[in-house]
């Protein structure tokens, strides 16, 4: 006990600090460098603008701004971008080239299929990262939370925000999801997906959290503006509904397609 | 010795900064140093769509800084000049050295700063600005970069020259400076002197510099700190 209390006194900035880049957070080897955090000599330094954060000697800045950062083992929503021979790439707001090769699709894929009947250009899935490399960001699909997402919609927000749209333990996607009746899938990258219930009220939802996500007792706040405004019948929301039904119908039937590939295997 | 606009020696213009002033790019600045004003952008990273511009094992840096129309005197033609060139050229080399730019292989991250109003300094202050505005955009880097200029006039040294100062100093010189590492990324001289007075003017341009630091962290902490409370860590 007494040697935590001598190590957190050698901080230069203290947990949940705001620093910038370059602002020095502790001078000292009983340290590790942890995201976003760089030794140079003894010191430890924050590489960017966020809020400083230690756990187990671990030293890491959780970042306030920025785009997505590719990590391996985030689960992540994107779209096909264009099909090639062996695989797809698939867009995800990433700065690399996101590629998802054949051999990371579930199941057993007969030589000369027709790679467009297992996912096609436009199609949504939700992915796992595999690898993060110099030549581009690796996906797979083998993971049990992954899976193509059909119909429903694509909105956006800033990857910095998805621990909050997210909540602590899922709380506020939870509520979201119970109040909106959708069925919501949130990327590490920032898309996410929305399905049936009412979108409209879901986006807007999603959308006040990402820009009043400064503010205390969001939760709270969120959980008010859903009694004035989800009524107990989603019934009068149904043009959203219907319009997506039909395209959904349609991607439906290639999800099907893939279920058959899975089940060659067997 | 009295100075044009009646400032010691060693005192900086008034100077303000701000981070965050556009909505629309991903990280933004605004630097007024005296009259002199630079509005800064910056986006990325992101995938950088004529391929043979990529860069394998890092990302590249495009830095971009145009003097607007009605920021002289005389109305300036739009568009790049020979002028525009070498300041964005020099501008890419000062900030380069602090960035991780080998975090972001094949992508680009783009600067974009404009001089709204010029009124000598324009170098260092859209340094100035790109370096809050990358910071503020989240990019990962070393440290902040500080820009300013200083000279010699009448046998002292001055800090900051502006108007006039310009035609009466032996020697102006601009530079960009890494505080933590104590380390120079930009050193222009437009003039000449003794070594031991380019000496002199450098660590007069030092002092100013650990000021402009300081201003340019209190600025993103100033944009930054209300979200501090609740974001989950």
């Amino acid at each position: 006990m007494a040697e935590t209390e001598q190590n957190t006194s050698a901080l230069i900035k203290a947990e949940r600090e705001f620093v910038v880049p370059g602002d020095k957070i502790v001078s000292s080897m009983e340290y590790l460098p942890g995201r976003n955090t760089f030794r140079d000599g003894d010191s430890i330094y924050s590489k960017r603008l966020g809020i400083m954060h230690l756990e187990n000697h671990v030293i890491s800045v959780v970042p306030l701004s920025g785009g997505y950062t590719a990590q391996v083992g985030d689960m992540v929503v994107g779209e096909i971008e264009d099909v090639q021979s062996n695989g797809w790439f698939v867009n995800m707001q990433a700065p690399q080239s996101c590629y998802l090769s054949l051999s990371g699709v579930r199941g057993f894929v007969r030589p000369g299929t027709d790679l467009t009947r297992i996912y096609n250009v436009s199609d949504l899935i939700y992915v796992k990262v595999v690898s993060v490399t110099n030549q581009g960001i690796g996906l797979s699909m083998q993971d049990d939370r992954a899976r193509k997402l059909s119909g429903g919609k694509m909105i956006y927000v800033e990857p910095v925000k998805v621990p909050r749209v997210i909540g602590k333990q899922g709380s506020m996607i939870s509520m979201i999801k119970r109040r909106t009746g959708s069925n919501i899938v949130v990327g590490q990258n920032g898309a996410i997906w929305l399905q049936g219930g009412d979108e409209a009220l879901a986006t807007t939802v999603i959308k006040m959290v990402e820009k009043e996500s400064h503010k205390e007792g969001l939760t709270d706040m969120i959980e008010k503006f859903l009694n004035e405004n989800a009524p107990p019948l989603p019934a009068n929301q149904l043009p959203s509904t219907t319009e997506a039904s039909p395209e959904a119908e349609s991607e439906n039937n290639l999800g099907g397609q893939i279920e058959k590939y899975g089940n060659e295997e067997n | 010795m009295k100075r044009i606009d009646g400032r010691k020696p060693e005192e900086l213009r008034q100077l303000v900064v701000k981070a965050g002033v556009l909505e629309r790019a991903q990280g933004s600045a605004l630097v007024k140093l005296g009259r002199t004003t630079a509005l800064a952008a910056v986006y990325g990273p992101k995938r950088l769509f004529s391929k043979h511009q990529q860069i394998p094992n890092k990302g590249l840096l495009e830095a971009h800084y145009v003097m607007l129309p009605f920021s002289t005197d005389d109305r300036i033609r739009p568009g790049t000049s020979r002028r525009s060139t070498e300041i964005s050229k020099v501008m890419r080399l000062a900030l380069e050295p602090v960035l991780f730019l080998e975090e972001f292989p094949r992508a680009g991250i783009e600067i974009h700063v404009a001089i709204l109003q010029a009124e000598a300094g324009t170098r260092t202050a859209a340094i100035n600005a790109a370096s809050v505005a990358l910071a503020d955009a989240g990019i990962p880097m070393k440290d902040l970069v500080v820009s300013v200029s200083a000279g010699k006039i009448d046998g002292e040294y001055v800090l900051d020259l502006v108007g006039k100062e310009e035609e009466m100093t032996e020697c102006d010189l601009p530079i960009a400076y890494i505080p933590r590492e104590k380390k120079i990324s930009l050193l222009q001289m437009d003039g000449d002197m003794p070594l031991k007075d380019v000496k002199g003017v450098m660590n007069l341009a030092i002092k100013g510099c650990e000021i402009i630091y300081e201003k340019q962290k209190q600025a993103l902490k100033e944009r930054w700190i209300d979200q501090v409370k609740t974001t989950i860590v």
